[in-house]
């Protein structure tokens, strides 16, 4: 078995994963990060968003021993110092999330966005939702959770 | 003094973990030394098994054991059962046929299971299944409910003749015969109600462990009721003795009433824990959730409604044929008997209605309940119905529902349900503002201007949930009680634990009933901590579904009656006053009319000392249980409005707008039940407009078996909702509340249909109104017009 | 999956032989679909070539009436590339709405359109703009380049390393989404070019393609009422659970008709 190494949430992490491994899989199984959820195996449903290399993908459609090298960040990663990151501050506050398993993947993918896009309204909100599935909360409060987040750090997001 | 705290928005206590990643989910879960299974399903919808040779795969490196209906067979274990008996109108009682965990000699649908392989990775052991050669011969198999019966159909089981399980009736069939004959105007109408895939974002999964040293077996699963699988797998299975099964339900993604139910997996990877002497996992992938989950809705219906020359509804009669798929799930056989023919009243006054269902088996998923669970599907044809009705007289759909309306309660309706209280007009006029009803012609005018089609559609809904007086659903053929139980225990410095059989897979009872409590005792909510999903720390309980939060929440309110009344005693004591004066008030216990008093948490402490009070008569300690047994269902109604605008272009169908007004009487935290009547909603579009479960009608083959082509709701494909409340506390529990989970699926489908059929100017349509589907429509329209 | 060797080059040429001499290899670019596809057991390569280490495959070039993309530039760069967006504003416009973000950050224009789905985004906007295809070997038509339903003209272990899209007067591409996959059911691109009309056709039919009705009344009014009544034939279309041929056919006119007016703005 080939080993990898990369960064993930700060600390040099590596193991040994069969070539056919996925990322998704690296994570939860070699390092026991399960917050990184597989919610489907299409590459739709979103619940597996981590960041590598500071952008959102699906790690679900990534072989671990692609992100050999790579910074990865998890929704474990996310909160610094015991401090929650603004937008797992705006799930709670505006009631995001409701049996949680999206919500790792929501909240990535939302971090992502609010990076990428200035002044996000809730129309691009709804649509940089197209790979996320949540089947409980009809979306309505994410939307208005990641449009709270987004107002607060005004681009301000590192 | 700061707002009660019941009734307030409290932000969720269990949010921390989910928003964290360190939410616990049956997958998150990993034992020491670990086997990791795969199942192996039938790829034929029906087919004779006429051999299995497992030999190369047992062989494989890394291969732990692969099993087979045959070995499970052996072990003279039960197969999986459906709970709940229904009698057919002809006295005889439902024929059910056997539902073995693996397949013995003959698989009933794609997804079927056949074996189990177990090895050291996940992998291996699906690499393993393709070595396992099944030979099969293949039957000709039936997929739709309306074909399931005809003399050619393919028999599914020996025990159903026509692939009938039961054909049962409900109502008064003399009185409506007599309405049709006295009506001034009949109403028909034919509706589909689209099969449905459940799809929680979490898949389903099983952890199956057994300890040699205490003979005891551990199963962690995705479950909303632990409890009512282990007395399942234990009493008809057949596994292990209750006493020596724990079943653990940890953090679960999403039910919808999908994990209700007692599957093959998990019974066969508890099993086989004790075969190979290694715990067993298994985590479904999507696909597989897709072929094994048990669906939902699928029924075909016929509807007559008989009016007087008053436009007063005097008889309502409906035919359906419900498929129950290829075995009957654990409550299948009660979803569309007692949970649909008795909401066809609906919010109307209608003196006779009769319903007969025919049950079928066809060769698909089995099929169950699933979010509103067959309050959908009577919702659905009574709404469409009561449109169409409106529609044929020119009177306004809501001036013609208005007419119909129930007021005075109690009110007995024809099939079986007593509503306990109720205004229906105050949730109507409600909606009717928040939609600006009035102002919809110049909506439509509008549109019309830039090409849309504009359309408004109604649906003004009951809903039966708090599942149920024990004794109502014994007398109609249910296989358990439907009560739940609570025990609260204060620690000696004040903390309270409730133990609760009610599981919450995202409801956020941890948050609600954690309110109750602390509302009740006058402590902090940080105070409270709500233990659930676990055989080992819960007495007893029955789950949460059917909206029946409810009565898990008046058992605990129950216990705090007993914990209070108890605390009364011990203050009494120890503040040396009478018991009778001892008042409980904001958290503390006073001695009325003076400056004496107790916080609640001196008291606890007094109680576990035992020093100031006699414990000949009062035991030390706090710990109280109740069982709570509802005395009726809680009847949440509404009126949902929705607008639609279709391209008639594209065929696509675009909700402009979408009102919600409930009555779920007193609530304890209104952000959640928002967040469960949008959940519900967008379920409830999702079968209207995108989601569909098809099977190809040849093969048998599940058509829709991924995203790829099941679509889900996607956040731009949904509005946001205008919500409203009305309350009407309900009567039946101390609380005054009702249930408000599955309200949302089950008002909704009728509203968006109504649009679109208003929209469109036709009569029936079939859900989903998918853009191609509409398209079609616009083009038939077209053509007939020519 | 199925066990799969894996190799990382650091070079063409290095992939090259790896490919020559690995029996039945794949090449993985931004595998956001050769990865679900293997997940789902449809393939079974021996081995898996990642391009994804290999320098010099990925960039942006605007130059003298050319849009120059390396093969492994990912979809979202081209949807946020300022060049891009003066220059083809359809061409970025289309990559932005490709899957998902997600899916934008690992998928690539050299992955796309090597593997040819038939209702695959980018073939349109090549086909349409009469792009050419550098690969490994050679430079090819995009005209000659796509041949059928997951097939191109590309060899074996031929490799695509950029595509170059002359710039058009004007152009749109308009999607009408699965509503299930939001692949396209149709997608339209009509470019206006010095050399005449281009409309091609995604999603409809088992592989990309042009239609030239539409193109030939386009020469003559590039309005959207020249394509508004032409009537597509629904004999070669696919149709499926989400649609007939017939309602497929249908979308192409209203798709073109819809493209058409957001290319004159």
């Amino acid at each position: 078995m080939p080993g990898v190494a990369m960064t993930v949430n700060g600390k040099a992490v590596s193991g040994d994963v069969e070539t056919r491994t996925l990322l998704v899989h690296f994570l939860r199984e070699n390092l026991r990060l399960t917050g990184t959820h597989v919610g489907c195996d299409t590459s739709q449903c979103g619940a597996c968003v981590v960041h590598v290399n500071g952008k959102a993908v699906k790690a679900c459609t990534m072989l671990a021993v692609q992100a050999e090298g790579a910074q990865v960040t998890t929704i474990e990663g996310l909160a610094k110092d015991g401090k929650l990151h603004p937008v797992q501050a705006a799930f709670k506050e505006h009631h995001g999330l409701q049996c949680g398993f999206c919500t790792p993947g929501m909240i990535m993918t939302a971090v992502d966005m609010i990076r990428r896009i200035p002044d996000l309204d809730e129309t691009t909100i709804r649509q940089q939702l197209e790979g996320n599935l949540c089947r409980c909360t009809g979306y309505q409060n994410i939307v208005k959770a990641i449009k709270a987040a987004a107002d607060e750090t005004k681009g301000a997001l590192a | 003094m700061s707002a009660p705290i019941i009734g307030s928005a409290v932000r969720r206590k269990e949010d921390h973990r989910f928003i964290t990643g360190q939410g616990r989910y049956t997958d998150d879960i990993n034992r020491p030394g670990q086997a990791h299974a795969y199942f192996l399903r039938s790829p034929h919808a029906h087919a004779k098994i006429r051999s299995i040779d497992a030999s190369e795969a047992r062989a494989a490196k890394g291969v732990v054991a692969v099993f087979t209906g045959a070995d499970f067979a052996r072990d003279k274990l039960g197969g999986l059962i459906c709970g709940w008996m229904i009698t057919s109108k002809d006295g005889t009682p439902m024929k059910a046929g056997a539902h073995p965990a693996l397949a013995v000699d003959t698989v009933r649908y794609v997804g079927d299971h056949v074996a189990i392989v177990i090895a050291d990775t996940y992998a291996i052991a699906k690499d393993a299944a393709e070595l396992v050669r099944v030979e099969y011969t293949e039957l000709p198999s039936v997929t739709e409910p309306s074909k399931a019966q005809s003399a050619g159909a393919p028999q599914i089981h020996t025990e159903a003749p026509r692939n009938t399980i039961y054909q049962w009736e409900l109502g008064n069939k003399a009185e409506t015969e007599a309405a049709f004959k006295k009506a001034a105007h009949t109403v028909k109408l034919n509706v589909t109600n689209n099969r449905l895939i459940p799809n929680a974002m979490e898949p389903r999964a099983a952890v199956g462990e057994y300890d040699d040293g205490t003979s005891g077996y551990t199963l962690y699963t995705t479950s909303q009721n632990p409890h009512v699988a282990r007395l399942v797998m234990s009493a008809f299975i057949g596994i292990a003795p209750e006493h020596k099964l724990r079943v653990v339900a940890p953090d679960v993604g999403g039910g919808f009433g999908s994990k209700i139910f007692i599957y093959a997996e998990e019974v066969v990877c508890t099993w086989a824990a004790k075969k190979v002497k290694r715990p067993v996992k298994w985590t479904a992938e999507r696909s597989e959730s897709f072929l094994s989950d048990a669906h939902g809705r699928d029924h075909v219906t016929s509807a007559e409604l008989a009016l007087d020359g008053d436009a007063r509804i005097t008889g309502f009669r409906v035919k359906t044929i419900a498929n129950l798929g290829a075995y009957m799930s654990t409550f299948s056989s009660s979803v569309p008997t007692y949970l649909y023919g008795t909401l066809l009243s609906g919010q109307y006054d209608i003196p006779a209605i009769y319903c007969e269902v025919d049950a079928v088996y066809t060769n698909t998923a089995p099929v169950d309940a699933y979010r509103g669970a067959g309050r959908p599907e009577a919702t659905f044809i009574v709404e469409r119905i009561v449109e169409e009705a409106a529609r044929q007289l020119k009177i306004d759909s809501a001036e013609f529902r208005r007419k119909n309306f129930v007021r005075s309660f109690p009110h007995q309706t024809p099939v079986i349900m007593n509503y306990d209280a109720g205004d229906y007009d105050a949730s109507l006029d409600k909606a009717l503002g928040l939609a600006d009803y009035k102002n919809f012609p110049a909506r439509k005018a509008e549109a019309k201007s830039r090409g849309k089609l504009r359309g408004i559609g109604f649906s003004t809904y009951i809903e039966a949930c708090g599942l149920a007086p024990s004794a109502a659903v014994a007398s109609l053929g249910a296989g358990v009680g439907l009560w739940e139980s609570a025990e609260v225990r204060v620690t000696p410095t004040g903390g309270v634990e409730v133990f609760t059989g009610a599981h919450s897979h995202g409801q956020g009872h941890e948050t609600t009933f954690a309110q109750v409590v602390a509302g009740r005792l006058g402590i902090p909510i940080e105070n409270v901590e709500i233990v659930h999903g676990d055989t080992a720390s819960v007495q007893f309980g029955m789950g949460t579904y059917g909206s029946r939060t409810s009565v898990g929440m008046t058992a605990i309110s129950r216990a705090l009656d007993k914990i209070e009344a108890k605390a009364k005693r011990i203050a009494a004591h120890v503040l040396e006053a009478a018991h009778a004066d001892i008042v409980f008030e904001n958290g503390e216990f006073k001695v009325a009319g003076t400056d004496r008093k107790l916080a609640f948490h001196e008291v606890a402490l007094q109680a576990y000392l035992g020093h100031k009070f006699p414990t000949s008569e009062i035991e030390p300690g706090l710990k109280e249980s109740a069982f709570h047994d509802p005395t009726n269902f809680t009847f949440p109604a509404g009126c949902h409005i929705c607008e639609v605008e279709i391209d008639p272009e594209t065929g696509v169908t675009k909700i402009v707008q979408f009102t919600a007004v409930d009555d779920f009487g007193n609530i304890i935290n209104p952000m959640i039940v928002e967040g469960q009547v949008q959940g519900g909603i967008a379920q409830g579009i999702g079968q209207a407009l995108h989601e569909h479960g098809v099977y190809d009608t040849e093969s048998g083959q599940l058509v829709t078996g991924s995203y790829m082509d099941y679509t889900m709701p996607r956040a731009d494909d949904l509005p946001d909702y205008k919500l409203g409340f009305t309350v009407t506390p309900c009567p039946s529990n101390p609380l005054g509340v009702k249930g408000c989970g599955e309200a949302g699926a089950i008002a909704s489908p009728p509203a968006v249909i109504n649009a679109v059929t208003d929209a469109l100017g036709i009569k029936e349509f079939d859900m989903p109104a998918t853009p191609a589907r509409v398209w079609a429509a616009i083009q038939r329209t077209r053509a007939a017009a020519e | 999956m199925y066990q799969f060797q894996y190799f990382r080059p650091k070079s063409l040429d290095e992939a090259r032989k790896l490919f020559e001499n690995n029996g039945d290899a794949k090449f993985l670019a931004g595998g956001q679909t050769l990865i679900p596809t293997l997940k789902q057991r449809l393939a079974q390569p021996t081995a898996l070539i990642d391009l994804g280490a290999i320098g010099g495959m990925s960039g942006i070039k605007v130059a003298g009436g050319m849009v120059t993309i390396g093969a492994a530039t990912k979809h979202n760069e081209v949807a946020t590339s300022v060049e891009i967006r003066k220059a083809i504003p359809a061409l970025a416009e289309l990559a932005n709405h490709i899957g998902d973000p997600a899916v934008r950050h690992m998928g690539t224009l050299g992955g796309s359109i090597a593997n040819n789905d038939p209702a695959a985004d980018y073939p349109a906007a090549v086909l349409a703009l009469g792009a050419t295809i550098k690969t490994t070997s050679r430079t090819i038509n995009a005209d000659d380049y796509f041949t059928g339903m997951f097939e191109t003209a590309l060899e074996e272990g031929e490799i695509v390393t950029e595509v170059n899209f002359p710039v058009p007067e004007k152009a749109a591409y308009m999607k009408f989404p699965n509503p299930a996959s939001r692949y396209a059911m149709v997608g339209v691109f009509v470019a206006k070019t010095k050399a005449g009309v281009r409309v091609a056709v995604t999603g409809a039919a088992s592989c990309v393609y042009r239609e030239s009705a539409m193109e030939a009344a386009l020469g003559k009014s590039f309005t959207p009422d020249a394509v508004a009544n032409i009537k597509i034939s629904p004999s070669n279309l696919n149709g499926d659970l989400h649609g007939s041929a017939e309602y497929r056919a249908h979308l192409v006119t209203i798709m073109a008709k819809r493209a058409v007016a957001a290319a004159n703005g």
